[in-house]
């Protein structure tokens, strides 16, 4: 079985890499919306410290969303996706390599970039650290939940906002925490028990979330 | 049209139940006397009933909620620090509990429908919506407007204000995706999928968002901690959640009939109803 | 509690923009609830009456 979830993630790698422009995109969306927030704002670096996590990870957050719909569309337009219904390997399985896949194309750069912009923010250098790895847990909970919702919206009209509607509120938590823990972290609290937090949701969503996707995609692919 | 053939068995009644079938599970009680309730589980059977609750709900509605708005506005004191602006606990709070509850138990039909296959549990989840919807709305409304004059703002990002948005958000996606999707069969399931999600979610969401609170806010007084409740008060706001409560039955009831004839519009028993005195 | 005159009533102290907008838009969108349902069935109704009498005709 372990070939066959090793296949799967080769297989998205590699199509991920031909049309490396939809990573690309989602990247670069990331950046430009962070560089937004400071030319609506105002300069103040005082006011950009204190925000800066929130910013990164609301970003964040609305670019890993932009992503969703890749997950699942392509596969299902080809026939993959019955392919992947019909075979011996547990769709829970499946479903967990896509979304490791996905992440590793479309949250892991995310997270690979963003001290950069905490930098940019004027974010203490010694609290970078909180901040990335807090990203780096938080991403995969996001892709997990929000493949959810792209496998409930497979083939719908109004797709792109609709996804959105359905995952952004179960996303906040996801976003307080994360954001949180950078935050007490500034504030000299340490930021220990959000990330902690975050590591809980992320086996907890690991756990439960490709059950739930399997369960969605055999309702949406009948 | 479909139908005939082998007596429904009980579960997923799909097809056309052909109305003059008097046998099988639609039989009101079996042979041993016992009441059989799955005879509801059918829109058919359970169309009549529902319409024949409506009113009563409605009337239980009616006077319950005069009996709360009596208990509110004629025997409750005035309340030391907040005056009289403090009445619109009396549907602030009951509003709030419908909206909590309401969407329990259209995550509960939804799982029903989901696990069982049957078509009425879907629309009952699906007639809840709306409601809950309101009264969240109706939530976040009278809270703002509590908040105004007690707080100074139109808004606050108290815990429970907070939450209460997030689940208007939720009722909201359920809806949304439910009427993106054309085959009612799929969205039934789908909306199941997503009402199971959320109500998995919304401790965490409930939890994640006073931490949140509490953080940022420090000793704020807390809307909902009205320090000594006078009993009176207390009495008032759980009778016009009995209110809100019959209210709601009565509705989603109303609600689940008007789906049941606009789903089921091929059936027979659709074609006579329509046909005869509405 | 005893109120003083109608006046009172409706003044609650002085927060009475703040309650009555409460209670008001409460039973309002209650209310509306209510006749928007009854609009639907009688709606429905109608358009399966049509329907019906639209097959029977091409019969």
């Amino acid at each position: 079985m372990l070939a066959a979830l090793r296949c799967v993630i080769h297989r998205d790698l590699l199509l991920a890499a031909r049309r490396s422009s939809d990573v690309m995109t989602v990247l670069l969306f990331f950046v430009i919306v962070v560089s937004l927030f400071p030319l609506g704002i105002g300069p103040d670096p005082a006011l950009l410290r204190t925000i800066a996590p929130g910013v990164i990870w609301v970003a964040a957050l609305l670019a890993s969303m932009l992503a969703l719909q890749r997950m699942f569309a392509s596969d299902h337009s080809d026939g993959t996706l019955e392919q992947m219904l019909l075979g011996a390997t547990p769709l829970g399985m499946t479903v967990a390599a896509k979304v490791f896949a996905h992440w590793l194309v479309s949250g892991l750069p995310l997270v690979l970039i963003s001290p950069v912009l905490a930098l940019q923010f004027d974010f203490p250098q010694e609290l970078l650290g909180v901040l990335t790895l807090s990203l780096a847990l938080g991403t995969p909970v996001l892709s997990l939940i929000g493949a959810i919702g792209a496998a409930l919206t497979l083939g719908l009209r109004g797709g792109g906002a609709l996804l959105s509607l359905l995952v952004l509120p179960l996303y906040v938590p996801v976003l307080i925490i994360g954001a949180g823990s950078a935050e007490a972290a500034a504030a000299g609290i340490g930021g220990q028990p959000q990330l902690l937090l975050l590591g809980a949701l992320l086996v907890f969503a690991g756990a439960f979330a490709p059950w739930a996707v399997a369960a969605a995609l055999r309702i949406s692919a009948e | 049209m479909g139908g005939g053939g082998s007596a429904a068995h009980f579960g997923g009644m799909n097809g056309r139940q052909p109305s003059s079938n008097r046998g099988g599970v639609l039989r009101p009680r079996d042979r041993s006397g016992k009441l059989n309730w799955f005879k509801y589980s059918s829109p058919q059977t359970f169309f009549p009933l529902a319409g024949k609750l409506v009113p009563w709900f409605g009337a239980l509605a009616i006077a319950a909620c005069a009996a709360g708005l009596y208990i509110g506005f004629f025997r409750a004191p005035t309340d030391a620090q907040q005056g009289e602006a403090y009445r619109i606990i009396f549907i602030h709070v009951p509003a709030a509990w419908m909206s909590m509850f309401l969407y329990l138990v259209m995550a509960f039909w939804a799982g029903l429908g989901l696990a069982f296959n049957t078509r009425l549990s879907g629309m009952m989840a699906s007639a809840i919506a709306p409601t809950g919807a309101l009264f969240t709305f109706l939530a976040l409304w009278t809270g703002s407007f509590w908040g105004k004059p007690t707080w100074g703002t139109w808004w606050v990002w108290d815990a429970r204000l907070t939450s209460e948005l997030i689940l208007l958000f939720l009722y909201f996606g359920f809806m949304a995706l439910q009427a993106a999707i054309d085959d009612p069969r799929r969205a039934d399931k789908a909306g199941a999928v997503l009402a199971l999600v959320g109500v998995v979610n919304i401790p965490i969401i409930y939890f994640s968002v006073k931490w949140w609170n509490t953080l940022h806010q420090g000793a704020s007084v807390s809307l909902t901690k009205a320090p000594t409740m006078a009993t009176t008060m207390l009495t008032g706001m759980v009778v016009m959640a009995f209110g809100f409560w019959f209210y709601s039955i009565a509705a989603v009831l109303m609600r689940a009939r008007c789906i049941m004839l606009e789903r089921e519009r091929a059936s027979d028993w659709v074609v006579e109803y329509a046909k005869g005195p509405a | 509690m005893s109120w003083g005159s109608w006046s009172e009533f409706s003044a609650m102290g002085g927060y009475g923009f703040y309650v009555w907008g409460s209670y008001l838009v409460t039973f309002g969108l209650v209310a509306a609830e209510i006749a928007l349902l009854a609009l639907r069935r009688r709606s429905t109704l109608a358009r399966l009456r049509l329907h019906a009498s639209a097959a029977r005709d091409e019969r």
